[in-house]
């Protein structure tokens, strides 16, 4: 589904990403982990461009989207990203925060992109908070509407940068809970998490990023019992 | 000395003919330089070093310029390349690239300070640029800009005055008139405040009522 091949990427002369190569199929929860700093933020954001790749190439469904000619605007529609800071837009109510995007894009009409959003807020348990501006909910609600928002575009592949970094500690569950939904659902998934016991227990496939690489990948559990590399398990040592 | 208002009263249509000249003035101005701003303040953030530049340039040199010598340049200066603008519309030109200069960069102020995660969760469902700006970016960065907005529009109806200098029988230029028909040197030009400043508080009241609506 997704494929990168030398993936690098330079903020002037720091390499962050010192060449990626992964794929990741249609139906797969890949979890990415690894200290800070270790360039696994911008692999994620690369693969929908809101970063701008140096060098490499990124395929979409066979598509590549580092092309400079591809359709980017139609591409990010595919790809729900999901945010630490989760970024709802304040001027609008929870409901116009998931209407938006439909209504302008998918030219869907403010009846079905209404009645769609309503559908969407009861997966994630917030029906009741349409109406209501997100000043008005906790972090763990303004996520779970994050997620609902990204899904509005129903796109074939959701990535989620540190969902839960920014939460207070009670609230990590509700939202780990609706990612746990989406897994079991089907939903493609690249999650980079600090959240081990979630990795292990949701992940298919775990990547240890440290230094712009994949130094190690594999199913978690083996990962998280038998890592492989030292650095692997020297980073595995502290946070377990 | 002695203030006499009563021989005022015989001039009250002046003024306001004068006043409403203004009024017109002010609009224009403000209308025009808010439309050009924008578009200023979006090529100053453009990736394109040529549009950037431009648009640069244009503010500082705006900026940097007395207002006076602009009108006087407008108004005369291009006559010499034959080109004869009726007053009114110097007029309206100079208060429009006055204000616009300042406005861009109100406006860019504006939307530098909204958090690029806006921009970027509008991006990631497929927004375009242009649609992220219009439909995330301006609305947010318009309530806080209000405030600024509202300075810069009572700053163009205050220096609309200047304009007096090229002959418009705006407030200024009727207030001079009326002092050299009584001889009274001071109550046409205190009348003349008073009418500037019932322009300038009115203005300054409505957008804070607007900012209280905006904010609830």
């Amino acid at each position: 589904m997704i494929r990168v091949k030398g993936l690098r990427k330079s903020y002037g002369k720091v390499e962050i990403l010192k060449g990626i190569d992964t794929e990741i199929h249609k139906g797969e929860v890949v979890v990415v982990i690894g200290p800070s700093g270790s360039g696994k933020s911008t692999f994620l954001r690369c693969l929908n461009r809101l970063e701008q790749p140096t060098e490499g190439g990124i395929w979409l469904n066979e598509r590549e989207i580092t092309d400079k000619q591809s359709e980017l605007n139609q591409i990010r529609q595919e790809m729900g990203m999901v945010f630490q800071h989760f970024n709802l837009f304040p001027h609008m109510t929870v409901l116009d925060n998931l209407t938006l995007a439909p209504r302008k894009l998918k030219k869907m009409s403010k009846e079905q992109a209404r009645k769609n959003a309503i559908e969407l807020l009861r997966t994630v348990g917030l029906e009741d908070k349409g109406d209501a501006y997100p000043d008005r909910l906790s972090g763990g609600q303004k996520q779970r509407v994050a997620i609902a928002r990204a899904l509005a575009m129903e796109p074939t592949v959701m990535l989620f940068d540190e969902p839960t970094s920014a939460l207070d500690p009670e609230m990590v569950g509700e939202v780990l809970d609706v990612m746990k939904k989406l897994a079991q659902n089907g939903m493609t998934m690249v999650i980079v998490t600090h959240e081990m016991g979630f990795a292990r227990e949701v992940g298919d496939r775990l990547l240890f990023m440290d230094g712009g690489c994949i130094v190690e990948e594999g199913v978690p559990l083996a990962v998280f019992q038998n890592p492989q590399h030292p650095r692997t398990q020297d980073f595995l040592a502290k946070v377990l | 000395m002695d203030l006499n208002f009563g021989s005022m009263v015989d001039y009250w249509p002046t003024f306001l003919r004068g006043a409403w000249v203004t009024l017109e003035l002010s609009f224009f101005g403000v209308a025009l330089g808010t439309i050009l701003g924008i578009l200023f303040a979006l090529m100053r953030i453009s990736r394109w070093w040529p549009v950037k530049f431009l648009a640069s340039a244009y503010i500082e040199i705006i900026r940097g310029t007395p207002m006076l010598v602009q009108i006087f340049i407008i108004h005369y200066g291009l006559t010499g390349f034959g080109i004869n603008l009726p007053p009114f519309i110097s007029g309206v030109v100079a208060l429009t690239i006055n204000s616009s200069a300042y406005m861009a960069e109100v406006f860019r102020a504006g939307i530098e300070a909204i958090d690029r995660g806006q921009t970027e969760a509008a991006r990631s469902l497929g927004l375009s640029r242009w649609m992220a700006l219009r439909y995330i970016v301006l609305p947010q960065a318009f309530r806080n800009m209000l405030p600024a907005i509202g300075n810069e529009f009572i700053i163009i109806i205050k220096d609309s005055s200047l304009i007096s200098v090229i002959g418009i029988a705006e407030l200024m230029y009727n207030a001079r008139t009326v002092q050299s028909i009584t001889f009274s040197p001071m109550e046409p030009l205190l009348v003349a405040c008073a009418l500037y400043f019932v322009m300038t508080f009115t203005l300054s009241r409505l957008l804070a009522v607007l900012e209280r609506r905006l904010r609830s």
